[in-house]
C-alpha cells in the first residue's frame, strides 16, 4: 500500500511521517509516535477518550485520518503541561478526585480545555454538554464536573 | 464519633497516588504496551451459536506474510478453563456460543492479522440452538454440554431457613411476583487488552489486567501445564474492572500460547465489539418471588426462585446466587426463608461477575417486593422497613453476624433528606402529564471482606529507609478505586508520616505477596489491616531504637509528623529517617522492615450455605425523587441521596467518588442499559446503541456518611466499593410506582415499558 507523506505539529514539535491512507489520526500519535496518552476506546467516535486538539479544536482523533492533519497543529495530553506544571484542568482534575481508571481522562480534560477557552462565562449546564460526548464509568461524572466548574471560575 | 481521635492521615481527602500519570497521559495500560518483536493477536470468533466444528484450514493463512502463528485447538492442552471446568480456550469439536473462539493468529500488525483470519476456513455442521433458558429446562430442548443433563449447571445453590410453609398459612398478607432482569455489560472504557512474552528460559510474563494476579497465576499455569513459578504476573494501569477481571479468560491463554509458537511477544486488545460481545456480562435472572407479612409488618417469610441464563459456558456469572442469596436471607429480618435456584446452559454468551456479584438483581427484587407488601398492608413502605430493620449485633438466618449496623439511621437519613413524609405519603401535584414520586431502598453486603475461597487473605511489606520514606508493597491491586492511596493513608497512619511519603507497589506478582483478588469491596478492610500490622511492626522497631536515643521508655514516645518524642516533652524530636541511619550505620546494625499476613477471622459457608464469611456487614439506602412523563413514558431522575455506614471513612473523597460511580452504573442498569441478545447475538454491540449513562443522564446526588467505627475495620472502615450500585434500581423502581400508582417488573424501565405498562392501567380503568 503506497503510503503519504505529511507534516503536522504535535505539542509544539515538527514531525514528517508516512501514513497509509487508512490510518487514522489516533493510530498515528499512538503506534507512530509513542504519545500513548491519546486512549482509544471504541474506535467509532462513541467515547470521547481518544479527543486531541487539532487546530484549536476537540476532535475524536479516532474519526480523523492522518492525511486530514497533513499541515495540522494538534495538541495531545502530553503537551498540556508545561515546564513541569499542570495545567489547571488537570491539577483540578487530581485534587477534586476527578479520575479514576484514567481512561476517560485525557479525553475528558482536552475537551473542558476547548470548551472554557471559547466559552468562558460557561454554566454548569454548559459544562455538562461540553462533555457529554466523553464516557466515564468509574465517578458517575459528579467530581469532573467540580473540576471543571472550579477552573471555569477561577477557584 | 466520641472516641474520634486526632488523625493525620485518616479522615482526609488525599488526591489518588496515580492521579498526575493519568493526568498527564504517563499511565501504560496493557494497550500501550511496546516490547521489541511485539506481535498482534486476533480471535477467530464462531459463525454459528450451535455447530459441530469439523475441519479448521488454516493452511492458506500460515502462508500469507507477517503471520508469525495461527493456532487452533489441536495447539492447546487438553485442559479446561472456568470454574465448572467447561471452557476450552480454543473449541475443537463443538461451538456453544456466536462468541465461541475457534482459531487465533499472531501478525506484524493488526491489518495482517485480520487478513489472515478471513483466510481461515471452517467446516460447520449446525445444531439446534436454545436461547431461552426456560426453554433449555425443558424435555427434549437441544443438549448443549453432553454431560449437563437437561442443560442444568451442576452448581446449585438452595437454602432453607425456619418453616416456609407454615410461614404462609400464618401470614395476613402473601404478594407474589416474577421479575425479568437484564444482560448488562462492565464498560470498562478500556477494551480488554493483555501482553505474553516467554523468555529463553521457557518463563512467561503476562500484562494483564487481571483483579486476581495470583489465582490468575496458578489457573494459568494449570492450563498450561507448566509450573506456576514459571509464569510471573505484571499488571499495568487497568483501565476499569467492575469484576470483569475476576476469572481467567480464553483470551489471555490464547495470547499465551499464540506468543510461544511465535517466539515473539504477542498484544491481544479487543475492539469495542468484541468488548461488547465476546467479554462476560451481568447475569440476566427470572425471579418468582413470594413474601408475606402479619399485619402490623412483620414480615413472616420469603421464597424466592431464580432462573438464570448461564449462557454457554461457566464463568463467575453462575455463582452469583452466594450474594444474590444474601439480600433474600438478610436484608431486615425475616425469619423463614427458602431460596432456589436453577442455572441453565444456554447458547448465549456467557456471565460473569460484576459490581454488586448478584447483589443488585437480588435487592431489586426484594426491596420491590417491600413496597408491594407495605401497599397490600396499608402500610408506609418506610416505617415497614423501619419494623423489620437489621440491627447491631443480630445473627442472620444464613449465620451472618453483624456487628455494627447503620441501617436505621441510614433510613431516617434518606427519607428526611427526600421529605418523604410529604412527598410520600400526600401524594405530588401533577403537571400536565407529569408525575412525581419518592422511593427508597437499601443493601446488606459484605463490608469485612468475604470469605469465598479458603484464604481470604492479603499480604504486606512495609519498609523505612534511611531517610524516613516508607515503601509499602501489597498483594492487593488498584483497579482505579484509588486503593493504593487508601493503603497509603492508613501505612501512614500507622507509622507517623504522610501519605505522600508512602510508595505503594503493587503490581508485580513476583514482587508483592499474595492476596486473593480485588473483588467484594475488601481491599480497604483486608489488604487496609495487612498494611496497618505490618506497618505496626515497623513502627515498634523504630520506638525501640528511639527510646535508646532519647533515653525515655518506648510507652512514653510518641510517633507523629515523621518525628518520634517523648509525650511529656514534645520539643525533644528526633526525625524517623534519623533514628533509622543510627540504627542501621553500626556494628550489628539493622534494616527497618517487616511484613504481615492479614486474613480475617471468619468462617466459608457450609454446604447448607450457613457461616459468618465476612467480619463485618455493610448496610445503605438510597433514595430517589423521580418524574415520570406519562406520555412518553420517560423516566427523569430529579434527585438521588445516598446514606452509607461505611464504619469510618478513611478518606472521604475517594469514597464519595465510588459511591458516585456506582449509583450511575445503578441509574444505568435501572434505565438505559440492556444488551439486546436476539438468537445469540448482541444485537447493540457500541456505546450509541448500548446506552450507558453519560454526564447528562446522571442526577444530582446527596452523600451522607455514617460513621459507625467497625472494631473489625483499619481504623474502623468498612468496605463499600459494589455499594453505590446495589439499591439504586429498586429504589429509583420503587419512586416510579409511587410516581405513577402502579407496578413495573422488569428492567431497565425504558419508555416504551413504562408507556406500555401506563397503557394497560389506563385501559383496565376504562
Amino acid at each position: 500500500m503506497m503510503k503519504h507523506r505529511l507534516n503536522l505539529r504535535v505539542n509544539k514539535q515538527d514531525f514528517e511521517v508516512f501514513v497509509k491512507p487508512k490510518t487514522t489520526l489516533v493510530d498515528l500519535l499512538r503506534d507512530e509516535l509513542g504519545l500513548t496518552g491519546t486512549n482509544k476506546g471504541c474506535g467509532t467516535g462513541e467515547c470521547g477518550a481518544c479527543t486531541v486538539l487539532m487546530n484549536g479544536n476537540a476532535v475524536n482523533s479516532c474519526l480523523v485520518l492522518a492525511v486530514e492533519a497533513d499541515g495540522a497543529e494538534i495538541t495531545t495530553i502530553e503537551g498540556l503541561a508545561s515546564e513541569g506544571r499542570l495545567d489547571p484542568l488537570q491539577q483540578a482534575f487530581v485534587d477534586e478526585g476527578a479520575i479514576q481508571c484514567g481512561f476517560c481522562t485525557p479525553g475528558m480534560i482536552l475537551v473542558a480545555k476547548d470548551f472554557l477557552e471559547k466559552n468562558p462565562q460557561l454554566r454548569e449546564e454548559d459544562y455538562k454538554t461540553a462533555i457529554s460526548g466523553n464516557l466515564c464509568r468509574c465517578t458517575g461524572y459528579v467530581k469532573i464536573v467540580k473540576a471543571i466548574k472550579k477552573v471555569a471560575e477561577g477557584e | 464519633m466520641s472516641d474520634k481521635k486526632k488523625y493525620t492521615n485518616i479522615g482526609r481527602s488525599v488526591p489518588k497516588l496515580d492521579a498526575v500519570e493519568k493526568a498527564t497521559g504517563k499511565a501504560v495500560y496493557p494497550q500501550d504496551t511496546n516490547l521489541p518483536g511485539m506481535l498482534y493477536g486476533k480471535i477467530l470468533w464462531s459463525k454459528h451459536p450451535h455447530a459441530e466444528i469439523l475441519k479448521v484450514d488454516t493452511t492458506e493463512a500460515q502462508k500469507l506474510p507477517g503471520v508469525k502463528a495461527v493456532i487452533t485447538a489441536k495447539d492447546m492442552p487438553p485442559t479446561k478453563l472456568g470454574f465448572a471446568q467447561d471452557n476450552p480456550p480454543l473449541k475443537g469439536d463443538k461451538v456453544r456460543s456466536l462468541r465461541d473462539e475457534v482459531a487465533a493468529v499472531a501478525a506484524v500488525d493488526e491489518d495482517t492479522a485480520e487478513k489472515a483470519l478471513e483466510m481461515i476456513k471452517v467446516k460447520y455442521k449446525p445444531l439446534p440452538p436454545v436461547f431461552d433458558p426456560e426453554e433449555a429446562m425443558k424435555e427434549g430442548a437441544p443438549q448443549i454440554h453432553a454431560e449437563a443433563k437437561g442443560n442444568r449447571n451442576k452448581l446449585h445453590y438452595a437454602f432453607e431457613y425456619g418453616d416456609v410453609d407454615a410461614a404462609r398459612a400464618a401470614s395476613d398478607v402473601v404478594v407474589k411476583h416474577r421479575f425479568k432482569l437484564p444482560w448488562v455489560k462492565h464498560c470498562c472504557l478500556a477494551p480488554y487488552s493483555c501482553v505474553a512474552r516467554w523468555d529463553e528460559s521457557g518463563k512467561l510474563t503476562m500484562y494483564s489486567p487481571t483483579q486476581i494476579p495470583f489465582l490468575y497465576q496458578r489457573d494459568l499455569a494449570n492450563i498450561l501445564q507448566m509450573p506456576s513459578s514459571k509464569i510471573r504476573v505484571i499488571q499495568p494501569t487497568i483501565g476499569g474492572a467492575f469484576g470483569s477481571k475476576l476469572d481467567l479468560y480464553p483470551n489471555e491463554v490464547i495470547c499465551a500460547v499464540l506468543a510461544k509458537k511465535a517466539g515473539q511477544p504477542v498484544l491481544l486488545t479487543y475492539t469495542r465489539e468484541e468488548e461488547f460481545k465476546c467479554t462476560p456480562s451481568r447475569q440476566p435472572v427470572i425471579a418468582d418471588i413470594e413474601m408475606g407479612a402479619k399485619k402490623d409488618g412483620t414480615l413472616t417469610f420469603r421464597d424466592v426462585f431464580f432462573i438464570l441464563d448461564n449462557g454457554a459456558y461457566t464463568s463467575w456469572g453462575a455463582t452469583i446466587p452466594y450474594v444474590l442469596m444474601n439480600s433474600v436471607t438478610s436484608l431486615y429480618k425475616c425469619q423463614n426463608i427458602r431460596f432456589d435456584t436453577a442455572i441453565i446452559y444456554t447458547n448465549n454468551m456467557y456471565s460473569g461477575a460484576m459490581r454488586g456479584y448478584g447483589n443488585p438483581q437480588g435487592t431489586f427484587v426484594v426491596e420491590r417486593m417491600m413496597d408491594i407488601l407495605a401497599e397490600k398492608l396499608g402500610l408506609d413502605a418506610l416505617e415497614l422497613r423501619l419494623k423489620n430493620c437489621n440491627q447491631p449485633n443480630e445473627v442472620t438466618p444464613q449465620g451472618f453476624k453483624v456487628t455494627t449496623c447503620g441501617l436505621r439511621e441510614c433510613l431516617e437519613t434518606v427519607a428526611q433528606r427526600l421529605d418523604w413524609k410529604n412527598k410520600r405519603n400526600k401524594g405530588q401535584k401533577e403537571t400536565g402529564t407529569l408525575r412525581r414520586g419518592v422511593g427508597l431502598a437499601s443493601y446488606i453486603h459484605v463490608g469485612g471482606g468475604a470469605r469465598v475461597y479458603r484464604s481470604d487473605g492479603c499480604g504486606a511489606i512495609v519498609k523505612v529507609d534511611d531517610f524516613g520514606h516508607v515503601t509499602l508493597i501489597t498483594g492487593s491491586t488498584e483497579i482505579g478505586t484509588g486503593t493504593e492511596t487508601v493503603l497509603a493513608q492508613i501505612t501512614a497512619e500507622e507509622l507517623g508520616v504522610h501519605a505522600e511519603d508512602v510508595t505503594v507497589v503493587n503490581d508485580d506478582s513476583a514482587i508483592k505477596p499474595w492476596d486473593v483478588g480485588i473483588h467484594a469491596s475488601r481491599t480497604t478492610f483486608i489488604a487496609g489491616n495487612a498494611a496497618r500490622e505490618a506497618a505496626a511492626k515497623v513502627k515498634a522497631e523504630i520506638l525501640k531504637t528511639a527510646s535508646e536515643l532519647l533515653e525515655e521508655p518506648e510507652n512514653k514516645l510518641e510517633i507523629n509528623d515523621r518525628k518520634v518524642y517523648p509525650k511529656k516533652n514534645p520539643e525533644k524530636t528526633l526525625e524517623i529517617g534519623k533514628v533509622i541511619r543510627k540504627a542501621h550505620f553500626r556494628q550489628h546494625g539493622q534494616a527497618f522492615m517487616a511484613e504481615a499476613f492479614y486474613d480475617p477471622p471468619t468462617e466459608m459457608e457450609d454446604e447448607d450455605y450457613r457461616g459468618n464469611i465476612s467480619v463485618t456487614y455493610g448496610f445503605g439506602t438510597q433514595g430517589a425523587e423521580v418524574e415520570v412523563d406519562t406520555e412518553t413514558g420517560q423516566v427523569r431522575v430529579l434527585k438521588m441521596v445516598i446514606a452509607n455506614d461505611v464504619g469510618r471513612a478513611i478518606n472521604p473523597m475517594l469514597l464519595e467518588a465510588q459511591l458516585e460511580g456506582g449509583l450511575s452504573m445503578g441509574v444505568g442498569y435501572a434505565l438505559l442499559e440492556k444488551l439486546v441478545v436476539e438468537k445469540g447475538e448482541v444485537l447493540n454491540p457500541s456505546f450509541l446503541d448500548y446506552k450507558m449513562p453519560t454526564v447528562k443522564d446522571m442526577p444530582p446526588v446527596e452523600i451522607v456518611l455514617i460513621e459507625t467505627d467497625d472494631p473489625g475495620g483499619p481504623y474502623g472502615a468498612k468496605g463499600i466499593a459494589e455499594s453505590g450500585t446495589i439499591p439504586t434500581a429498586a429504589a429509583i423502581g420503587n419512586a416510579v410506582a409511587n410516581a405513577l400508582g402502579l407496578h413495573l417488573f422488569e428492567l431497565p424501565m425504558q419508555p416504551e415499558v413504562v408507556l406500555k405498562a401506563v397503557k394497560a392501567k389506563l385501559a383496565k380503568r376504562d
